[in-house]
């Protein structure tokens, strides 16, 4: 379970720009959950996901994961129990190696990076059975630099990679946004997937509204740091898209747009 | 004959440099400047060492050690300090110079009538006259390629496949639950450790000492790892460690070809300098064709 207690975040603290992003918020995920997280630029959504990972520092409040207090915890620490991918295909690979080294290196995630050889040739097999899951032909392609691999292939492997080894979150953050309409609806597919074979707890970022209504088991919308729809199980299950759009242009018109 | 024998000795002990740089630059891309003060410390330690009559082979793994040293503290200076990449290596470069001097004891330290590694009794004894003009050469081969082939080996382990995504995508290392300043600093180190070890055997070889031996270091270097990264790999495939030995010593030849139409040897550091613009304005041009075409 990760529980987000009164946070306080403010950016430009201090200065002329001081902006609130969050006061006195709290949120809880519990176990199993897929939570869908939508609403429009600059609402919280991906402070809420960079405040859960650690990339930026809190001015107040604390977050634990299953009771324990990780609020001081450096990212790189927290990312032992958490995986990510990002909008950017290309921050969850390394496009001068291969898919065969980058599948090695997601293999290690958390080990001892030592001197021993970083490629196990024994589990070359797993990772070509792994790869195929994703039906992309990759499994033929082990020697081929990720750089060269499409947008939407960079992202089918950075989501292979980064739940290859057991995590207790998977974090998304808008990562189909960066993609073609086809090749976003082939990565949620497999999103979908993922999440279900691994019951992996999820938090998705997203601008779809289609995606947010038709995936996960919450549905949440972010407004000026705060949660304006906070919706789960059956009530989330009878949720239309027509309702959250109605509420997005009630948001809008407050906001003068 | 002479000639090419001098430029393939200093190729090749440049080249040992050069690998040293070619992890800093190519594979972690940062540009570390602290080589312009761990290559003559290399030297300054080695001149030490031999005026106390220290085993000369030992020299070597203690050159590379103090150069790794000083390389972690370039690390340590921006990962932990949070100095900016380029001003940790200028910082570093410049205490470098007065530890240098601290370290040799004086600006000028000649070892000429020393034991080196590449002139010392048991060659004497067990090589025959005939190789001994080749015999240096000889040996800077063996000792540039176990290099190559330990920092080939290393690239392939975890800790290397670390290291080369630490400069390929940061966010990943992270992502890895790694801390991507350690790898860095780990990165620095071996680095430094190379560009000493090559101030060592220049020391050496050299039979001397000198403080301005470090000047354009990180030039030479560079312009060496440029060189055979951009020109050679485009033509036969080879391992980029190869291809930076083979750009040390095409880029010695062109210093060489330089000096023997004419330039003096003051004006070494000039024409050093020239073939680093020249070199850099040729592969950037050559790298402007390639992305207007993609």
């Amino acid at each position: 379970m990760l529980e987000l207690s009164h946070i306080e975040k403010y950016y430009h603290a201090g200065t002329v720009n001081e902006m609130c992003m969050f006061h006195d918020f709290s949120m809880k995920i519990t176990e199993g959950e897929f939570v869908s997280v939508v609403g429009s630029n600059g609402s919280g959504k991906t402070s809420l996901l960079n405040i859960i990972c650690g990339s930026i520092p809190l001015d107040a409040g604390t977050i634990a994961i299953n009771g324990t207090d990780i609020t001081r915890m450096p990212e790189y620490r927290r990312q032992k129990r958490i995986g990510r991918v990002y909008q950017n295909p290309a921050m969850g690979t390394c496009p001068n190696m291969t898919i065969l080294e980058n599948m090695s290196l997601a293999d290690n995630k958390g080990k001892l990076f030592d001197l021993r050889w970083g490629t196990n040739k024994r589990r070359i097999d797993f990772y070509r059975e792994q790869l195929s899951f994703l039906g992309l032909g990759l499994e033929d392609k082990l020697d081929v630099k990720v750089g060269v691999l499409s947008g939407g292939q960079r992202q089918a492997m950075a989501l292979l990679m980064s739940t290859m080894t057991p995590i207790e979150f998977l974090i998304l953050d808008e990562h189909t946004a960066a993609l073609d309409p086809k090749t976003a609806e082939i990565i949620m597919e497999l999103t979908g997937r993922v999440v279900r074979e691994k019951h992996l707890t999820t938090i998705m970022v997203t601008h779809n509204l289609r995606y947010a209504v038709e995936y996960g088991s919450r549905l949440v919308m972010m407004h000026q740091g705060t949660m304006i729809i906070d919706k789960a199980g059956d009530e989330k299950a009878a949720i239309q898209i027509e309702d959250i759009l109605d509420k997005f242009n009630e948001i809008s018109i407050e906001c003068g747009n | 004959m002479s000639i090419i024998i001098g430029v393939l000795e200093e190729g090749l002990i440049y080249a040992v440099l050069a690998l040293g740089v070619y992890i800093t630059y190519k594979i972690l891309d940062f540009p570390d400047l602290s080589v312009d003060g761990t290559f003559p410390m290399g030297a300054a330690v080695t001149a030490m060492l031999i005026t106390k009559n220290v085993y000369p082979a030992a020299t070597l793994f203690i050159a590379f050690f103090a150069g790794a040293f000083a390389g972690s503290l370039t690390g340590f200076i921006h990962v932990k300090l949070k100095v900016r990449d380029l001003l940790s290596g200028i910082i570093m470069m410049t205490a470098l110079y007065s530890i240098n001097l601290r370290i040799a004891g004086k600006a000028n330290v000649a070892i000429y009538n020393k034991e080196t590694i590449f002139d010392n009794a048991f060659l004497d004894r067990m090589i025959p006259p005939a190789v001994k003009p080749y015999m240096t050469v000889i040996l800077l081969l063996v000792i540039t390629i176990i290099c190559k082939v330990i920092l080939d080996l290393y690239l392939k382990t975890r800790s290397g496949y670390l290291l080369r995504a630490a400069g390929d995508n940061e966010v990943l290392v992270t992502s890895l639950a790694k801390n991507k300043g350690m790898v860095k600093i780990v990165g620095l180190a071996i680095a430094n450790g190379f560009v000493a070890l090559a101030g060592c055997i220049y020391c050496q070889q050299k039979g001397f000492f000198e403080i301005s031996t470090g000047t354009g270091a990180i030039v030479i270097g560079l312009a060496n790892v440029i060189i055979g990264t951009k020109v050679f790999r485009r033509g036969i495939p080879m391992k980029a460690t190869t291809s930076v030995i083979l750009g040390s010593i095409v880029y010695r030849t062109c210093v060489a070809v330089a000096i023997a139409m004419g330039m003096a040897a003051s004006d070494l550091k000039l024409v050093t300098a020239a073939l680093f613009l020249f070199i850099l304005v040729i592969s950037s041009y050559k790298g402007r064709k390639v992305s207007a075409h993609a």
